[in-house]
């Protein structure tokens, strides 16, 4: 019952990955690690389904 | 010798020699409560108040000194009604409802606990802990002038215990020297440190957290800070990793620095060093007096149960967690709650041994359910690793702008009363369309109720509670006597009532427990189901 989207789901990965880049541009490792860690609870709070991410957890391992 | 481990807030019941010290043959009592802190005496109280007789032993003459619990939640005040001194503490108490969050010198969020009217009670009061257990054990004196069979013997040490099939041994020191004390049952509520529990050889498993955290009460009269709990991460004038400003009754306040693992304890308790954090939190020219101080380190654990045998544990004793939550007295209170009414009808033999069994189910379930929330809030405050201390400040980051990470601020969890949802205790839950807040397992809302409030009304037998619907005056299942309560919910000011019981239903019929958590509920009454539910209540099906 996997919930967690795996296939390819963006309409332009290329746009995405630069914009991820580019957001880290100019800080230092503690203020991007910082950074990461914001945009990840972000992302979490929008997921919301809990079930979901587990699943995410268990697949960035 | 005889020597006290602590000064005294209040000397309350000071040494007497009992007649037990000079009788022949040793005495047998139906219950020994060792340890008079909040926790033994409530017991004692809820017992007495049933006519079950009761001495309490405690090693002291009266309440100790110093800073421990503060914060008294809603369920808490609540119990203390049905014993009849929740007045008292609300009276002296400080109601609060407002909480605010900083990260250095910016608020990161406020809160406000009074999520609903209806209520005899408010969310929380702080009270200094002493003047919590002089007010009960006040009620124990009035108990005992109305004839309730309660005894408390200060400067009554336990130094050994055994324990039999139907019996428990006492070796009990005085200042007078030792005598031998017999109990059909003994509640151990000797707190954390429970010698009692040393001496059957019990465990006490779980985890020390490391970091060390200096309370000081200081008492000073000052407009600049409300009544509101302030909590601060990583504050700006770095007097601690974190640091919690709280009000108490009589200008006093509390002021909690977690100030790290390897902490030299002497120099920090001098007062110049105290005064030093204090000044630079405060700002240089506010006037105060330290009226207590002193270092503390957090633990959560418990035992693996509370009832071994003739033996049963409550309080700190049983279980320990940190103070984030104000959960210890709070908890243990609820034990006393649960434990009381069980224990009072084993004793005169209207339930059979096997209910206080139920009383390791429901509480041992609670009690982890405290140590998880306590141990959380305690990770989130005191992160142990790089990335979780870069997680905790992600969220505060982003709860000063988003609201949705403001619920994964955690600076406590605060105490609520536990829901016993897989209690083998409970009844049917027939009632479709009910309350979840209501369902079976859960502590009764108050809710107004003619002059006064629901939860004053239903005393501390079992009750019926019927909503729209009739039910006899009054019931009684073979020697277990039930109380009914109705109402008619026609009248507009029942709101309150008809939200909390009803729901989306016309009628309703709850079966309450003593300890006031719901045992059964159905849409009609039902004598037949109400009489089986109430067996099996008390551990009689
Ligand atoms: C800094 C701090 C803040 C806290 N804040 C809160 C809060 O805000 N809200 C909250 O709910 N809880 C709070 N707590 C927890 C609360 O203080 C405890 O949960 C509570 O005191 C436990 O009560 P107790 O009766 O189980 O044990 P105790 O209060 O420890 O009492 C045990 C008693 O047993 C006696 N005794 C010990 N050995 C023997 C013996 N051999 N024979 C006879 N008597 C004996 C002792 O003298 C004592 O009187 C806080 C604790 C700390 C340390």
């Amino acid at each position: 019952m996997a919930k967690l989207i795996t296939h390819p789901n963006m309409a332009s990965p290329d746009d995405f990955y630069a914009d991820l880049i580019a957001a880290h541009e100019g800080k230092s490792d503690a203020e991007s690690e910082a950074f990461n860690a914001r945009l990840i609870l972000v992302l979490a709070n929008h997921i919301g389904d809990q079930a979901v991410l587990k699943e995410a957890l268990v697949a960035s391992q | 010798m005889f020597e006290d481990r602590y000064s005294l807030a209040f000397k309350l019941y000071p040494y007497k020699r009992s007649a037990d010290q000079d009788a022949d043959t040793v005495v047998r009592h139906p219950v020994v409560v060792v340890g008079g802190g909040p926790i033994g005496l409530a017991t004692a109280l809820d017992l007495g108040r049933q006519g079950v007789p009761v001495v309490l032993l405690d090693d002291h003459e009266g309440v100790g000194m110093g800073s421990r619990a503060i914060c008294f939640a809603k369920r808490t005040l609540d119990i203390a009604d049905r014993w009849g001194c929740g007045t008292a503490m609300l009276d002296k108490g400080v109601v609060w409802n407002v909480g605010r969050v900083f990260q250095d010198d910016r608020q990161v969020f406020e809160f406000n606990l009074q999520p609903e009217e209806g209520h005899a009670n408010p969310a929380f009061i702080n009270l200094q802990q002493p003047f919590f257990e002089k007010f009960i054990f006040e009620q124990i004196c009035e108990e005992q002038r109305k004839g309730a069979p309660i005894e408390i013997r200060g400067k009554n040490r336990v130094d050994h215990v055994a324990s039999f099939d139907d019996h428990v041994v006492l070796e009990v020191a005085t200042p007078e020297g030792p005598y031998t004390l017999e109990a059909e049952w003994v509640v151990g509520c000797d707190g954390a440190s429970s010698p009692l529990r040393g001496m059957l050889g019990l465990g006490f498993e779980g985890r020390v957290f490391e970091d060390s955290f200096l309370i000081a009460d200081i008492k000073m009269t000052s407009d600049d800070f409300p009544t509101e709990r302030w909590f601060w991460f990583e504050p700006y004038f770095k007097s601690g990793a974190s640091t919690l400003l709280h009000k108490q009754p009589d200008d006093i306040w509390r002021v909690d620095f977690q100030i790290g693992w390897d902490v030299d304890r002497a120099e920090e308790l001098k007062e110049e060093n105290i005064r030093r954090r204090l000044d630079a939190m405060l700002g240089g020219d506010v006037e105060y007096e330290i009226v207590w101080s002193s270092i503390y380190t957090f633990q959560c654990r418990r035992m693996e149960k509370f009832r071994h045998g003739r033996v049963l544990f409550a309080g700190d004793s049983a279980h320990q967690v940190s103070p984030f939550g104000a959960r210890g007295a709070n908890s243990g209170i609820q034990d006393v709650d649960n434990l009381g009414w069980k224990l009072g009808l084993v004793v005169r033999g209207i339930a059979p041994e096997q209910l206080l069994d139920t009383y390791d189910d429901e509480r041992i379930f609670a009690a982890d359910e405290n140590i998880l929330n306590s141990t959380r809030a305690t990770e989130f405050i005191t992160p142990k690793s790089k990335v979780s201390h870069t997680f905790r400040n992600a969220v505060l980051k982003l709860a000063e702008q988003h609201a949705f990470a403001r619920p994964m601020v955690n600076s406590g969890r605060l105490s609520v009363p536990c829901v016993y949802d897989a209690s083998p205790l409970n009844g049917p839950d027939d009632l479709p369309d009910g309350p979840e807040q209501t369902r079976v397992g859960s502590s009764c809302k108050d809710a107004p109720l003619g002059d006064g409030f629901l939860l004053q009304q239903l005393g501390d037998d079992f009750a019926v509670l019927a909503l729209n619907t009739e039910v006899p005056t009054s019931i009684q299942v073979g020697d277990i006597p039930v109380r009914t309560v109705a109402v008619a919910t026609s009248d507009e000011s029942f709101g309150a009532l008809s939200e909390r019981y009803l729901g989306a239903a016309k009628s309703a019929v709850y079966l309450i427990r003593p300890d006031q958590h719901v045992a059964g509920r159905w849409s009609t009454f039902d004598e037949t189901a109400v009489h089986a539910a109430t067996l099996k209540a008390c551990g009689r099906d």
